[in-house]
């Protein structure tokens, strides 16, 4: 056998083999996708959707846990929002190059990797023990916050890195400040990116259940009517009627599952969809 | 209104540097009040330096300095108590490129004003109209000011980035090759714009392309960086006419002729 | 000159400028405050952490609950060692690396050198999709699928093992460890790959001889950070490992992890007491080791993105 051929068929083997490993991994997502759907989807219907469980949460629907998804979400964005795209665009537009710079990059990187349960430790013991906000919304939406910042942060210097400085040049060449350039036109410009990636990463919040295991939940509460209550969430009840529940309702488990992954894939979908347009609109 | 004559630089042996390099040095020559000027040379000769000197754009670069003297209407536009930002309502620019802003025909233009403090609708109203009637873009867009200006064509684009320019009445206006990205029907309505505004506002206008200078400026300045290690100077600036037709420096003629550059 | 004549008909009062300015000002004066809020929440974590763990520290010794081989935490002798739920994480760890970094980097090479267009996009987002599944989620669906059968394959008394957990974990690392390494294969460029198939080369030998060494730091990052998530894993180790207290001699037992120790007694524990001290002392080690992988994946990334940024 040539060299050349020899070459080819080691080339024809190493090709299938990556090949094979690639619809491995593509066919475990799917499979995994498709089996919740076929076991979850089922159970979910309008009534699953907006009624409150009864009978010892093996019958009726989940609209409160739900409801107190939603809570948590829109405080961890009330919180995450603000303060990471003010990180981002300082990143972006004032950061010196400098050690100090390179410092706060890799400590933003590191947060990313801190662990969820971590994240969960400290919010309890900041803020649920130190600022005595107890086991509330309020809490776990701070705690979620801390772990949804990174995601922000990154995702608001990326966009706003994507604006041509033409574009910056031509907005203070017209007598505007750096402040005015960046809340008129810097920001607008780049706010597709910004608004879906945050989305991306506060629909991880959503999901997360170690954060706000000790800060915010409880298996069962009323709807919280101030942030200062406890709440359900969708990933905690998940958790607790997969491993804990005393008379099992598997129809109620996997119900809430795929609303979960399918409220959060959908939101994604559909922030990814928008921005593709914008993207599409706006050619620089 | 411009007021009469104002909206003359006097620049009085200017230099850039770039950290340790310098870029430019020793420029000294005098800009008139409503009229052309053109700043011609090969590449890389610094005129589009020189250029972002007069707005104090380096400014936005770091690691810029700026020596010498650049006095506006006799005030050095360089000195400690002038806010780069009120020198730039005087002095607008229009880039090589057009860059209009994501957003509509309309907002584009009152961008400038709104910075400013206009906030009166029929007065920002009556601003967009005048500059884009300046701008000989009125008659396009008239009907479709609402249109995002990323639907206008290139030559549009161009055309709504001096009325924008103009909108905050700046009496310089510095143009930097404002048609090199352009088809030579948009570069000819580009051209009969300047002529139309150099009654009223005062062009400085870096280009690369000897015709053009020839055609539209008043006043020519030619750069050149002799080698390398040097910074680009002055050669040579005058009368366009007879910058073209009896150029006193051979460095000029060569130039000027197509021998280099 | 002054700053008056400057300003043109249009041009705004000197008061309303005034106040804009110092507008400006304390909102570019927040912006940069808000810039070291990364840092100043990475030492919150630390700090309280090690405020909450020093009782522990003080009275059982942080030397004493790291060797320590048996961790009875209510007992009225209570025993504090944290090696049972290490050793735990460890073979969880490994067998999630074990499933993930072959498949992981396989893949990554394949949709980064092999793929065509279509194919590519479509497996990048089914990708990201896999990401985006909640860890609770991982969970159940290992409690339906996996528990069973690895109870009845390897002929266990319980599905509930570190294999069982480190296999979903492994799952749950494989987006991070495709995407990094994918970037990482992506970054090297054209050039290199146009150099070696001008020499002859194959589309493989290239992979193999240029881009793959190329990469090879970024790629060592990726498991890296693959590593610290693994480490770090709570719903999945909690909902699948068993959480037994013994030291486990293999990966086929039910194993006790640091994150889930954390989760299952942090509930049940008096607050201010020794044993939640204790919990605090987990947290801070898993804090600790997890900081000091990132920390050396970031920099290994750092390092990669200088040298093609030339």
């Amino acid at each position: 056998m040539s060299r050349v051929r020899r070459a080819r068929l080691a080339e024809a083997v190493a090709k299938a083999v990556m090949g094979a490993a690639t619809l491995v991994v593509i066919g475990i997502a799917l499979f995994l996708l498709g089996y919740l759907t076929y076991r979850g989807a089922p159970s979910v219907s309008w009534e699953f959707l907006s009624q409150a469980p009864r009978k010892a949460m093996t019958e009726g629907g989940i609209f409160p846990v739900i409801m107190g998804t939603v809570y948590l979400v829109m405080g961890t964005a009330a919180f995450a929002l603000p303060i990471g795209i003010m990180a981002g665009v300082y990143l972006s537009e004032f950061a010196p190059r400098n050690l100090m710079t390179r410092t706060i990059r890799l400590a933003i990187a590191n947060m990313a990797g801190v662990p969820s349960i971590v994240y969960g430790l400290f919010g309890f013991a900041l803020f649920v023990m130190s600022l005595d906000l107890g086991v509330s919304v309020v809490a776990g939406a701070l705690t979620l916050a801390c772990l949804t910042l990174p995601v922000v942060i990154t995702v608001t210097e990326e966009s706003l890195r994507r604006i041509p400085l033409e574009l910056r040049q031509a907005s203070l060449a017209l007598g505007a400040s750096r402040m005015r350039t960046i809340q008129k036109v810097v920001l607008p410009a780049a706010a597709p990116g910004i608004v879906t990636g945050s989305i991306l990463g506060l629909s991880r919040a959503a999901g997360e259940t170690a954060p706000v295991l000790f800060t915010a939940v409880a298996f069962f509460a009323p709807m919280p009517s101030t942030p200062l209550d406890q709440t359900m969430a969708l990933p905690y009840h998940l958790y607790i009627m997969a491993t804990q529940a005393v008379r099992p309702a598997p129809h109620i488990v996997w119900g809430t599952a795929f609303v979960l992954v399918a409220g959060v894939s959908l939101i994604n979908v559909i922030a990814a969809g928008w921005r593709s347009a914008q993207r599409r609109k706006i050619k620089w | 209104m411009v007021k009469d004559q104002t909206g003359s630089f006097e620049l009085e042996n200017v230099s850039v540097t770039y950290g340790k390099e310098t870029a430019v040095a020793g420029v000294s020559m005098s800009v008139p009040s409503q009229a052309v000027t053109a700043l011609i040379g090969p590449s890389g000769c610094g005129k589009s330096t020189l250029l972002r000197c007069l707005n104090r754009m380096n400014d936005e670069i770091g690691g810029v300095t700026v020596g010498g003297a650049i006095l506006l209407d006799g005030a050095d536009i360089n000195a400690r108590n002038v806010d780069p930002v009120e020198l730039r309502i005087r002095v607008g620019q229009v880039f090589q490129k057009p860059n209009p802003f994501p957003m509509s025909v309309y907002d584009n233009v009152a961008y400038g004003p709104k910075t400013h403090g206009v906030r009166t609708r029929s007065d920002l109203d009556a601003i967009v109209e005048e500059s884009l009637v300046r701008a000989a873009l009125w008659n396009e867009v008239k009907g479709s000011l609402k249109k995002h200006a990323f639907e206008l064509s290139g030559g549009q684009q161009q055309r709504l980035c001096i009325a924008r320019a103009l909108a905050t009445e700046p009496e310089v206006l510095l143009m930097d090759e404002p048609a090199s990205a352009l088809d030579p029907i948009s570069t000819q309505q580009i051209e009969d714009t300047i002529a139309e505004l150099k009654d009223t506002v005062t062009i400085v206008i870096v280009t690369h392309n000897m015709q053009q200078a020839a055609r539209i400026s008043d006043r020519t300045a030619f750069m050149l960086r002799e080698s390398m290690e040097a910074p680009a100077t002055l050669i040579e600036v005058g009368d366009t006419r007879t910058m073209f037709t009896n150029p006193s420096d051979k460095r000029t003629e060569a130039y000027i002729t197509g021998r280099f550059g | 000159m002054s700053i008056e004549p400057l300003m043109t008909a249009r041009g705004r009062t000197g008061r309303a400028a005034a106040i804009r300015r110092t507008a400006e000002a304390v909102t570019s004066g927040l912006i940069r405050a808000s810039g070291w809020v990364s840092i100043l929440i990475l030492a919150a974590i630390a700090s309280f952490l090690f405020l909450n763990a020093s009782r522990a520290l003080q009275e059982v010794g942080l030397l004493t609950m790291l060797t320590g081989d048996s961790w009875y935490p209510t007992s009225n002798d209570a025993q504090f060692g944290f090696i049972p739920m290490m050793v735990g994480t460890a073979w969880v760890t490994v067998t999630a690396l074990v499933t993930a970094v072959p498949l992981g980097v396989a893949s990554a090479v394949y949709i980064s050198e092999f793929a065509d267009g279509r194919i590519k996009e479509v497996s990048k987002s089914i990708i990201e999709v896999m990401a985006a599944i909640p860890s609770v989620v991982y969970g159940l669906l290992g409690i339906a699928l996996l528990v069973p059968n690895v109870k009845s394959v390897f002929g266990l008394d319980t599905g509930l093992t570190a294999f069982t957990a480190g296999l979903v974990v492994g799952i749950m690392v494989l987006p991070t460890i495709v995407s990094i390494s994918e970037d990482a294969l992506h970054a090297v460029p054209d050039a290199l790959r146009q150099g070696s198939a001008a020499l002859g080369n194959t589309r493989w030998q290239t992979v193999w001889k240029v881009v793959l060494p190329s990469a090879s730091s970024g790629i060592f990052a990726a498991v890296m950070l693959g590593m610290g998530r693994a480490i770090g894993e709570t719903m999945v180790v909690l909902m699948l490992a068993g959480n037994a207290g013994i030291i486990p001699g293999n990966p086929f037992e039910s194993v006790r992890t640091m994150p889930g120790t954390i989760a299952a007694e942090m509930g049940e524990v008096v607050r201010g007491g020794l044993h939640y001290s204790v919990l605090f002392v987990t947290g801070l080690v898993l804090f600790a080791v997890t900081f000091a992988i990132n920390l050396a994946a970031d920099l290994v990334l750092e390092r990669q993105r200088k040298r093609w940024s030339r």
